[in-house]
């Protein structure tokens, strides 16, 4: 299906991680199955002076036909689409980039590594790893345990989470790459989280001869691949995160 | 009630209706497809095109500010080429009016471009960009003087022979001046506003917010200087003035018609709401029957 302008209805709120979670009830067109793990939505925010929307990864996308999205509130957009209600309606672009390539999965292991917001999209991912018959392992870092709190109920039973905190308030004490699980022989791995966590996945993934993924977040204007304004930096010359990724192979980054 | 939407910029390109897509702000129409009818435009300008390929400044190339976004992409395109080769085959035939946006860092490159041009039958109009706040050569330091205005006019006059609108820089003491020398050196019309130079500061990290300092500024936030110079430089030439500068509705675009624009252009508009230029052709109807005006026309330069 196209990419389309279109209305939800905001069926329940929650949190996890210190982030707002919105369970999302599509109106009009109900059908979400042309989402892709990895992909986003952008959100709009009728907040005072604010112009742009946000792009938003689609955390899950239900069983019975909800959008998940986890949204950290930081600036005047964010905060706003944090203190909407049940109720309230939220207009979105969608589905927008590429997503995660889960081809040739089956019966074989993948490492999905995240941190922050950065989770929202493994959630989608690792639901659509294990239908493939691929088995999961997730490492997920924070600064303590509040990060983390609430993170391990939004993933399928079927996946394998290790957690990691830098003040050992909860899980292992150190970082994700740190945890045994990180270093266990893996198909492929995936990461979105903070730069850092990704150069230091990416350099690993690099070391090890393992194909890996990462999701960036460049500041973005309009999603469709018009302003230009998120590129990145690839082998290919400067392209859009917002058409071209937002996932991207890291051979295909200058990240040495 | 039969309504006339179409409008008349001269020199052979007439419009179904006064709605244009901004350049830099719609890709190449295609990246809009799934969301509009693109033949329902009166056009659309695509993106800033140069002679060789620019790969454009570094990121961040953006930060949003009140009611307004600073950018600073640097003409990044695959050059002239690139878009005969293969932007033109894909658009060429979408029912509206492809008006190609051409930059350059010296006057033969805008020639080079209008020549390459030339030989595309679906192209009746370029814009001539003088105004690009967001590169070093050429751009806004044409068009910021009235004989640099004038020399890149007159010169991509004469490699160009269908409609020649000119894009205007904000970014100046008068306007309308500069609007009467593109005037008398060729153009068939002019667009303004470009955007406003601008700077903002991340003061957490105590460091500008986009790579090149300074970007330039679009969106609401402008309209009110971009409705005034256009009321400005309508009264001070006679050819036809394209407006834009924040239009995000009709009621926007029909300010920029009474102030004396012929047609508008929808730019960051269109970032925000992917429909938004469709929609304006569609308000500026409603509008029209509403106050029971048979022509479009009848609204331009109301305000005296």
């Amino acid at each position: 299906m196209s990419k389309r302008i279109q209305d939800f209805k905001i069926v329940n709120k929650a949190s996890a991680g210190g982030n707002c979670l919105l369970t999302l009830l599509p109106l009009g067109t109900p059908d979400l199955h042309d989402i892709t793990p990895g992909q986003f939505v952008q959100v709009q925010a009728l907040a005072p002076e604010v112009l742009l929307r946000r792009p938003i990864s689609v955390c899950d996308v239900t069983p019975d036909g909800h959008l998940i999205l986890m949204v950290k509130p930081i600036g005047n957009a964010t905060r706003h689409i944090d203190s909407l209600a049940v109720g309230d309606t939220l207009n979105l672009v969608l589905p927008l980039g590429n997503g995660f390539d889960t081809s040739d999965m089956q019966g074989r292991r993948a490492l999905l590594v995240g941190g922050g917001v950065g989770v929202a999209p493994l959630v989608f991912l690792a639901r659509a790893l294990t239908a493939a018959g691929a088995s999961v392992d997730i490492c997920i870092g924070g600064r303590s345990a509040a990060d983390i709190a609430g993170i391990d109920s939004l993933f399928v039973p079927d996946a394998h989470l290790h957690f990691a905190t830098d003040d050992g308030s909860a899980g292992h004490h150190g970082l994700v790459t740190s945890l045994n699980a990180f270093s266990a022989d893996y198909h492929r791995i995936y990461c979105c989280g903070p730069t850092p966590m990704m150069k230091a996945v990416a350099a690993s993934a690099r070391n090890r001869g393992t194909d890996c993924f990462v999701s960036l977040e460049n500041m973005m204007a309009c999603g469709l691949g018009a302003c230009l304004c998120c590129i990145e930096k690839t082998v290919r010359g400067n392209i859009c995160v917002c058409t071209e990724g937002p996932v991207f192979n890291i051979n295909q980054l200058l990240w040495n | 009630m039969e309504l006339n939407l179409s409008v008349d910029l001269g020199n052979g390109l007439r419009l179904k209706n006064p709605v244009l897509t901004a350049s830099g702000t719609f890709g190449y129409g295609i990246e809009y497809a799934d969301f509009i009818d693109l033949s329902r435009l009166g056009g659309f300008i695509v993106k800033g095109t140069t002679l060789n390929p620019r790969e454009g400044n570094d990121a961040p190339r953006m930060v949003e500010t009140p009611s307004g976004m600073i950018n600073a992409v640097g003409l990044q395109n695959k050059g002239v080429d690139h878009f005969v080769k293969h932007i033109y085959p894909l658009i060429a035939d979408c029912g509206s009016e492809v008006i190609v946006n051409v930059s350059g860092a010296s006057i033969a490159d805008y020639q080079a471009v209008a020549e390459r041009l030339a030989d595309l039958p679906a192209i009746h109009a370029i814009e001539v960009n003088i105004s690009c706040p967001n590169v070093k050569a050429g751009g806004m330091a044409f068009g910021t003087s009235c004989q640099g205005a004038a020399e890149v006019t007159a010169a991509v006059r004469r490699s160009w022979a269908r409609h020649l609108m000119v894009k205007l820089s904000p970014n100046v003491t008068d306007i309308a001046g500069i609007a009467a020398a593109v005037e008398d050196a060729g153009a068939d019309s002019v667009s303004l506003i470009n955007t406003l130079l601008a700077m903002h500061i991340d003061v957490e990290r105590q460091r500008p917010s986009i790579s090149t300092i300074t970007g330039g500024l679009s969106g609401p936030a402008v309209r009110p200087i971009a409705v005034r110079m256009v009321w400005q430089v309508a009264r001070r030439v006679k050819i036809p003035v394209v407006g834009l500068g924040g239009i995000v509705n009709a009621d926007d675009a029909l300010q920029f018609i009474m102030a004396g624009a012929t047609a508008i252009q929808v730019g960051t508009a269109n970032f925000i709401n992917p429909a938004a230029s469709v929609q304006i052709v569609d308000g500026i109807s409603d509008y029209l029957r509403r106050h029971n005006i048979s022509d479009i026309n009848q609204l331009r330069s109301i305000i005296p």
